[in-house]
């Protein structure tokens, strides 16, 4: 599988209350949750955003809490995968439980500018900067983890188990 | 090479001999948790499951919690549909106003949680759990739905950080300043896929209270969980709340440690965690320039205990909330607030100027019951300093113990209780 966008690029520590700030919480419909994704970090996020453009991120992308909402919102958007230097662990869990692709790449997090045009192949972990004309080798998922993001989510996967 | 604390109680709870750090396992769980924002999520995600029935109905705590007593229609919308859920799977631990509290201060008083456990919650903070002994950690809504159903949740085997626990702290240093102090060494991301595992003979000298507090903020550190050993307060903890039977795991002598750190706990002073990070720490001694505050907030999982509002009210007894300040004293479940009442502190934030409320997460995550305006600056003894965490984008929360707050709901400004003369 590929993915090919334009690159919203943000820096340490992006946290789930800037992804989805709580005030919004009252709700779970990802439709609504996705028009005020990133609202808190960047106003014009969702103005913005075309399908199948990613974001790209420093260290510990997602930290804070456990809302599902913050991947469900950046999914809901038409956002194709975020990079980053590194994920909090429970949103890593989450992206990977609700079918949002992510790859940690330490380099291309760093080099990648905000609006360069890139594309990943989840097969072999690529990551392409065709804006930059540079190539990036991503960390490729445990093989328990690509069964649960073939199936699109942990709950297909623990149907196809039972 | 031996197993950590943490190890150990995966492998047995996987039914394995031995694992290591890095290894995937299944690991049957004794409790699944969810609030009321996050469980919604997890109960739609549960339609999608050919088997639609729960695991065990005495297995799940369903706390309703973040914006209840229901603060407008969609989050009664979320309510109701979690009691309905609770309703029909005959969920026994539902937790609804009345009989609620702040979830994690709530399940170990109920005692619904023991040592040995291994618990997921849809909730970040789900790590508090580890004051106890057991292994507890933060979950998405989807892993929750899966554990309501299965009973089993995947996990990485996390390596550890040994944190070393030496002396004892002095008055007015609690929990709180433990873990802003460990967070500004190591960083938000500094125990990133690790658990947090506290030991040595500080431990003993602090309270179970103030391990809630610590374990509780393992997560800002970026851990997995934080687990602390289990020693005659923790036992007498137990047999006070819970009728469960407990198990006590210990680390291996030669169990592998990522790193090790020394906490000297004699040597902490109140400390303080600026915007917009809890890594931003300054100790009360490094705040150079004044920084006046608008608001004091004194409560939530993390603080919301009854030393907590003891020590609160010690500073506040006989004295006045500072003119033009608000100060919201929230006590995190029910018994901690009739506590409070038949100890008379209530009576002692009532006559400062404080206002008492019914327990909830609210102003900590910025849903209701103390929103910032633009410009304005909250002392705060939750657990995040995110941008407009608490409310407007450019308000500012600084985090602190009980003492801190209470102190600084006095003069205005961020202050020790020293500054009062205590």
């Amino acid at each position: 599988m590929k993915v090919q966008g334009n690159v919203f690029k943000y820096g340490d520590n992006v946290d789930t209350d800037v992804i989805i700030p709580a005030r919004y919480l009252n709700s779970s419909d990802p439709a609504e949750l996705a028009t005020h994704c990133m609202e808190d970090i960047d106003k014009e996020f969702v103005n913005k955003v075309q399908k199948g453009d990613l974001i790209v991120a420093n260290k510990n992308f997602g930290c804070g809490s456990s809302r599902e909402h913050a991947p469900i919102a950046i999914k809901a958007c038409g956002v194709s995968c975020v990079i980053a230097e590194t994920f909090a662990r429970i949103f890593y869990r989450n992206a990977i439980n609700i079918g949002l692709p992510i790859i940690e790449c330490p380099e291309a997090a760093k080099d990648i500018e905000a609006g360069d045009e890139v594309e990943v192949d989840f097969d072999t972990g690529i990551i392409y900067d065709h804006t930059k004309g540079t190539q990036y080798q991503g960390q490729a998922f445990p093989e328990f983890m690509q069964k649960i993001i073939r199936a699109e989510g942990l709950i297909n996967y623990i149907n196809s188990q039972q | 090479m031996g197993m950590t604390m943490t190890q150990k109680i995966l492998a047995a709870a996987a039914g394995l001999e031995k694992v290591e750090a890095g290894q995937l396992i299944e690991a049957k769980l004794d409790l699944v948790l969810g609030n009321d924002i996050t469980s919604p999520v997890a109960i739609h995600e549960m339609d999608k499951f050919k088997q639609q029935e729960v695991f065990d109905k005495d297995k799940i705590a369903l706390v309703m919690d973040h914006f209840i007593p229901n603060k407008d229609i969609k989050s009664a919308e979320h309510c109701k549909c979690v009691r309905e859920f609770a309703c029909r799977h005959e969920i026994t631990n539902y937790f609804d106003v009345g009989e609620m509290g702040i979830e994690h201060a709530l399940l170990p008083e109920k005692g619904l949680t023991v040592a040995g456990d291994v618990i997921i919650g849809a909730d970040s903070h789900t790590c508090t759990y580890g004051a106890l002994g057991a292994f507890s950690t933060g979950v998405g809504s989807t892993d929750m739905a899966a554990g309501m159903v299965t009973g089993k949740a995947w996990f990485k085997v996390p390596s550890a950080i040994k944190v070393n626990l030496i002396g004892k702290p002095s008055k007015w240093v609690s929990g709180k300043d433990v873990i802003l102090h460990i967070i500004g060494r190591i960083g938000v991301d500094g125990a990133l896929y690790q658990s947090l595992e506290f030991t040595g003979e500080g431990v003993a000298n602090l309270t179970m209270d103030d391990r809630f507090t610590i374990a509780n903020m393992a997560i800002e550190a970026g851990g997995k969980n934080g687990i602390f050993p289990v020693d005659d307060k923790t036992i007498e903890y137990m047999e006070e709340h819970s009728k469960r039977p407990y198990k006590i795991f210990e680390a291996d002598p030669d169990a592998v440690y990522e790193r090790e750190i020394t906490v000297d706990l004699g040597q902490l002073r109140p400390t303080i965690a600026f915007p917009h990070l809890p890594e931003n720490t300054k100790t009360i001694d490094e705040i150079t320039k004044e920084v006046k505050v608008d608001q004091a907030v004194i409560g939530s999982c993390t603080n919301g205990r009854i030393q907590d509002l003891r020590e609160a009210a010690e500073i506040l007894k006989g004295r006045k909330v500072k003119k033009g300040l608000r100060c919201i004293v929230i006590p995190a479940t029910q018994a901690v607030y009739l506590q409070a009442l038949e100890e008379g502190l209530l009576k002692i934030f009532i006559e400062a100027g404080a206002v008492v409320s019914t327990p909830t997460c609210g102003p900590c995550l910025g849903g209701y019951m103390g929103i910032l305006a633009e410009g304005e600056r909250c002392i705060s003894t939750t657990n995040r300093n995110f941008v407009g965490r608490m409310g407007h984008v450019k308000s500012e929360v600084y985090l602190a113990s009980p003492a801190v707050a209470a102190a600084s709901a006095v003069t205005g400004k961020i202050s020790a209780p020293e500054e009062l003369g205590l």
